[in-house]
């Protein structure tokens, strides 16, 4: 049984605005990362699509710059709790991405620089749902930001948009990425509050 | 340097990982499962600001131990420490 | 003796608030006497648990300033940070008689135990002054002789913490030598403009690797990686540098 702290309310603060369960609202952008910020030069950088044998499409940062990229203005939620609103992103839409690609595999483990991974349905991130963003707020992705090129998957918890992204591997069976393989929700939904696998 | 560097060390894990371990491990020694090397857990790099809990080798950088707090579990993975060695008497509070 | 291993749970106790203390315009000492106490030693922390009346709940360690003693009271310092979550909690709504919980002491590596009669070297960045404070005390409460040299870095004059203490000390006891470094503001006498430490300030303001120091480096990460390559490129050992890196904590749950 916790001691209540008399007069300590947190850094929460009232939001008019709708937030998912258990969120509250932040102004800054709080920087998280399991490792170092790595720091990859333009002129290694490589985004690659493989199926586990083969792979299947691969853009180096000048091919990637040349694929159509829109901007959107999305909502980010933390499994942490923060959620921050209006967020704007510049970006190429993972239909862009798969535009090409054959496949039945319903999975993928996306894979970044350094030792991140996280997995996802392809249905969660077709059909105007995800991106490989390389701007925010119009200037070029900061590093401890996830630049050159991140993840971004808004209707799902922010662990799931992979900082430092350089791939993903299509799977036919779906497999726990760094955080899901050690108590995290496989899916991670912020709106059904799917934070831990044991809920 | 420019970045903020972003890491503390096993020093702040100590209560943490207390509540598994069931003593403070920050003065025992391990061994990275990837590289080989020997350090004293308080020297690991830590990193808190994430989801969870997360130390790495000094050395090679690899994911040493990593730990996650859901609302019923404590998750631990261990896998990246060959050992982790404590010397007995020392747990006994002696000044 | 080897081989007998008392293995203690580290469980949440609850603390009352005896006293408040500001030793800056923005850090405060907090005395607690804490139930059940176990005693602690110099370098040792305490986590503290903050819970809302709905239950959220937040945690941040504190390093124990003061010396091991056996009437289950314990002193801590704390800074407020300008976007803390907790620390402005505990240095201006916080009053004497409120209960806190806290966990400890943990750390058993970034500690000075009182049988050490080898020479010290404490390097302090800011807060990090902390837990080496209590290494301070715990020789004084002691009456030990080990030779200890103090080389404390704040950003300016009215940030030092202890200052009326380690004043005292020093002058009372040669074998405890304190030397400032200021990085922003420097008092008016200084003989260095500000900065950060540096090779220079090593040579003269910390002992000698050749004497065989365990030196105690504690303050923010860059402040630690830069005392500690400092310290090994004048000749210490890694082996015998000690570290404790403080910094922002994140949420818990």
């Amino acid at each position: 049984m916790a001691i209540i702290s008399r007069g300590f309310a947190g850094r929460r603060s009232a939001a008019e605005a709708k937030l998912p369960p258990g969120q509250y609202l932040t102004t800054d952008f709080p920087v998280l990362s399991a490792g170092p910020t790595p720091h990859i030069s333009l002129d290694r950088w490589e985004f690659t699509i493989d199926d586990g044998s083969r792979v299947l499409k691969r853009w180096d940062w000048k091919s990637f710059r040349e694929l159509p990229s829109e901007t959107i203005t999305v909502d980010i939620h933390c499994v942490t709790r923060w959620s921050k609103l209006g967020t704007s992103w510049e970006g190429v839409s993972l239909d862009v991405l798969l535009a090409d690609v054959k496949t039945d595999s319903p999975y993928a483990m996306f894979r970044s620089y350094g030792d991140y991974t996280t997995n996802l349905p392809l249905k969660g991130v077709l059909n105007k749902q995800a991106w490989v963003a390389f701007k925010f707020d119009g200037a070029d992705l900061a590093p401890e930001h996830g630049g050159p090129a991140r993840l971004l998957v808004p209707h799902l918890y922010l662990w799931k948009s992979a900082k430092w992204v350089k791939g993903m591997t299509l799977m036919e069976h779906d497999k726990p990425g760094f955080w899901e393989g050690l108590g995290y929700h496989i899916y991670g939904d912020p709106w059904l509050e799917q934070r831990y696998s044991d809920q | 340097m420019s970045a903020p560097m972003n890491y503390l060390d096993g020093n702040a894990a100590g209560g943490e990982l207390s509540r598994i371990f069931a003593m403070d491990i920050t003065s025992a020694e391990g061994q990275c499962a990837n590289c080989g090397a020997k350090r004293r857990f308080a020297e690991a790099h830590l990193y808190v600001q994430c989801p969870g809990l997360v130390v790495r080798c000094t050395h090679c950088g690899h994911v040493l131990l990593r730990l996650v707090k859901t609302h019923q579990h404590v998750f631990l993975d261990l896998r990246g420490m060959t050992y982790l060695s404590v010397d007995a008497a020392q747990q006994e509070a002696s000044n | 003796m080897a081989g007998t291993a008392v293995l203690r749970p580290v469980t949440w106790r609850s603390a009352r608030v005896v006293g408040l203390r500001d030793e800056t315009a923005t850090a405060r000492t907090i005395t607690l006497v804490v139930r059940d106490w176990p005693g602690h030693i110099a370098g040792q922390h305490v986590d503290v648990r903050l819970t809302a009346p709905d239950g959220y709940s937040a945690v941040r360690s504190y390093s124990i300033a003061s010396a091991p003693n056996s009437d289950g009271r314990i002193e801590i310092t704390v800074e407020r940070l300008p976007n803390g979550e907790v620390s402005p909690y505990l240095t201006k709504e916080l009053m004497v008689g409120d209960d806190l919980e806290l966990r400890g002491p943990i750390g058993g590596w970034f500690v000075w135990r009182r049988g050490q009669t080898e020479p010290i070297q404490l390097v302090a960045g800011g807060s990090g002054i902390v837990p080496l404070m209590a290494m301070i005390r715990s020789r004084a409460s002691a009456g030990s002789f080990a030779p200890f040299r103090l080389l404390y870095s704040v950003r300016e004059p009215g940030a030092v913490f202890y200052r009326d203490e380690l004043q005292a000390l020093s002058d009372q006891d040669h074998s405890v030598i304190v030397t400032y470094a200021y990085t922003r503001v420097t008092p008016k006498d200084s003989p260095r403009p500000p900065g950060r430490i540096d090779a220079m300030l090593i040579a003269a303001g910390t002992w000698p690797s050749d004497l065989g120091p365990t030196s105690y480096v504690c303050g923010p990460t860059s402040f630690v990686e830069n005392a500690t390559d400092l310290l090994i490129a004048a000749g210490h050992g890694r082996e015998n540098i000690r570290t404790e890196r403080f910094g922002a904590t994140g949420e818990r749950k």
